[in-house]
């Protein structure tokens, strides 16, 4: 085969340049880029990007974060979620059920917590698995159904939808500050007093800094990412998630356990779904009922402009976690720039269309789809 | 002559009153390429998900290295050394030709207790085991699906040989492909015969068989018409058999020795 020894006359070289440019988180690093070019320009002097500006679309970001780290690798494994923000309402209400009106420790009510959301993650794969069902279908039940429990439990109990009390019941509690404490304190107090952030001028907080210290929820951000590309793209387990989102029945011809690694996924999802939970109700003090609502869909949208293909097989934690990014920092940065909010769908719309267009562009070349 | 590595001795296999296979012996030595031709519908898929034990016979004895063997399903042979590839190939195009070879069998190395996918010895491996078949990727991160069908039959046949297979069978793995990604899957035969693998090629294409086959069985409505060694039988005669020894010769003068 002499034809085969010599490089195909027909494979264009590619570039060092191309070839660093082609990847797929290509999508959600020009959108950041676009973001941030421009609200530099537009609102810079709102205070977007003061200690605090930062701080607040930070918070949005890692909340979007957490959600779509999980969202993204179920995806990639072939599977959709649409239960994670009604499980958001769920869990939170289960904290403050447990923790508040049965006041049993809020260590115990966080263990339970998760147990009975990671159950339910477990039975949406189940279902999804053994019924072969379409898993959009199965966990839109799920959408309705924990919504429906998390609304009617508390109406029963107590006759609200809202629960507060929570941050009381976690005083002195050795768990709760993993979700609700904030880290790095003398650090801010320290860049509060050098004059590097601004001080409170006024008030009993006077001579604070006005941000005093970054929160659990960015924390677990962080950590979520970092596990998530970890996971999958340095370990065995992360090629079988892609295995089994690309080709389901050509995995477990491999010797892929598909059925085991959907099934995690689902229950991964649902941990991201509790952990946004449990930080929310610890900064918030309350459970309401209406908590989560349409995040599912949030989380969707930030991993597919991260670059994911939605049937599965492809994608990347990175690019969801700039997906995100950007979600937040649009949602929050057109406040900043005085833009009328509802200006918001069109703008992210917009990006959305135009992140998924280079998305599918970028993946044809590397996958020589057709 | 060197001991056969599996024997298959008048096997029948029925579904229900159907009866698929009347009776087909078939053994196959290390280092031949044993060819079986037969017509669509001749049981030659039947035989072969036997042999790889996907069916269980109904009847007849398998022996697997001089031992009787029962698979209970398709891993069992797997794990003994008998590897099929599909035309339907065990093959995600979206993932890098490196991630697929070593899909289900990824190799791990330990850094702080944690096993971490060997990335560079996968990539390594994948890059040697294809540049010994022939095919020079552009890089181990390659897409599958950038390949071409008979690339990519030879990636799923090298990662079959890779991973220990002392059978190996190819249903069908021309069927689908152009005149030189063909000739690129013969020579891959050709390579891991070389390499001591007994390999069963299935086919209906008499010309492909001839090409790489060392000894051919023919396969009609269920039954074997004997085998034959390289330079005993010649092609028409093959052609002959499979067809049943009739409608082809009627249609020999109009098709002009074509088929």
């Amino acid at each position: 085969m002499a034809a085969t020894d010599q490089t195909d006359e027909r494979v264009k070289e590619i570039s060092r340049f191309r070839q660093a440019l082609i990847r797929p988180e290509l999508g959600g690093i020009v959108g950041t880029i676009a973001v941030f070019t421009f609200f530099l320009l537009f609102a810079f002097d709102s205070g977007m990007f003061a200690a605090q500006g930062v701080m607040n679309w930070g918070i949005v970001s890692a909340q979007f974060m957490i959600i779509a780290v999980g969202a993204c690798l179920l995806m990639i494994a072939g599977e959709f979620d649409l239960s994670v923000g009604s499980m958001i309402g769920f869990a939170g209400m289960m904290i403050a059920v447990f923790g508040v009106v049965l006041a049993w420790p809020m260590w115990l009510a966080i263990i339970i917590t998760f147990a009975l959301c990671l159950a339910i993650g477990a039975l949406n794969g189940f279902i999804v698995i053994r019924t072969g069902l379409p898993s959009f279908i199965v966990t839109l039940a799920f959408l309705f159904i924990l919504r429906g429990f998390t609304i009617y439990i508390p109406q029963t109990l107590e006759s609200k939808t809202i629960i507060g009390g929570i941050r009381d019941a976690a005083e002195g509690d050795w768990l709760a500050p993993l979700f609700g404490a904030k880290i790095g304190k003398p650090i801010f107090q320290w860049l509060g007093d050098a004059g590097v952030i601004g001080v409170f001028e006024r008030g009993n907080r006077m001579g604070e800094p006005v941000v005093d210290g970054i929160p659990m929820m960015m924390v677990w951000a962080v950590i979520l990412i970092v596990f998530g590309h970890v996971l999958l793209t340095k370990t065995r387990f992360g090629n079988w998630i892609f295995a089994a989102g690309g080709d389901a029945e050509s995995a477990r011809n491999s010797g892929v356990p598909v059925n085991m690694v959907k099934i995690s996924m689902f229950m991964f999802t649902a941990f991201c779904a509790t952990i946004f939970a449990i930080c929310q109700v610890m900064e918030f003090g309350s459970a309401g009922a209406d908590r989560g609502l349409l995040k599912e869909f949030e989380a969707i949208i930030a991993v597919v402009i991260g670059g994911a293909l939605l049937t599965g097989g492809y994608g990347s934690v990175l690019g969801a976690a700039l997906g995100a990014l950007i979600f937040g920092v649009v949602q929050q940065g057109l406040f900043f720039a005085g833009v009328e909010s509802s200006l918001f769908r069109v703008f992210l719309g917009l990006i959305l269309l135009g992140a998924v267009i280079l998305n599918t562009y970028i993946r044809r070349v590397i996958t020589g789809e057709r | 002559m060197t001991e056969p590595l599996i024997q298959m001795k008048n096997i029948e296999k029925h579904f229900g009153s159907v009866i698929a296979l009347a009776g087909v012996s078939v053994d196959v030595i290390p280092g031949e390429c044993h060819c079986l031709l037969g017509d669509n519908g001749a049981g030659k898929s039947t035989f072969i998900k036997t042999m790889s034990g996907v069916h269980q016979p109904t009847a007849g004895e398998i022996l697997f290295e001089g031992r009787p063997m029962n698979f209970a399903d398709p891993r069992d042979a797997m794990a003994a050394g008998i590897a099929t590839v599909h035309q339907h190939l065990a093959m995600i195009p979206l993932m890098s030709v490196a991630r697929n070879f070593f899909m289900g069998n990824e190799p791990v190395k330990k850094i702080a207790g944690i096993n971490f996918l060997d990335a560079k010895k996968a990539d390594e491996v994948t890059m040697a085991e294809m540049k010994k078949m022939g095919i020079n990727l552009r890089g181990p991160d390659q897409a599958v699906g950038t390949l071409s069908g008979g690339e990519r039959q030879t990636v799923a046949i090298a990662r079959a040989v890779h991973f220990g297979a002392k059978v190996l069978i190819l249903d069908e793995p021309t069927s689908a492909l152009g005149v030189r990604q063909t000739s690129n899957v013969l020579a891959t035969i050709d390579k891991v015969r070389k390499q001591g693998v007994a390999v069963v090629f299935i086919t209906h294409n008499v010309r492909h068989a001839m090409a790489v086959g060392d000894r051919f069985t023919v396969l009609n409505r269920g039954k074997t018409l004997g085998t034959a060694m390289k330079g005993q039988i010649t092609p028409e005669e093959l052609q002959d058999l499979m067809a049943g020894g009739q409608e082809l010769a009627t249609l020999e003068g109009s098709l002009g020795g074509t088929v």
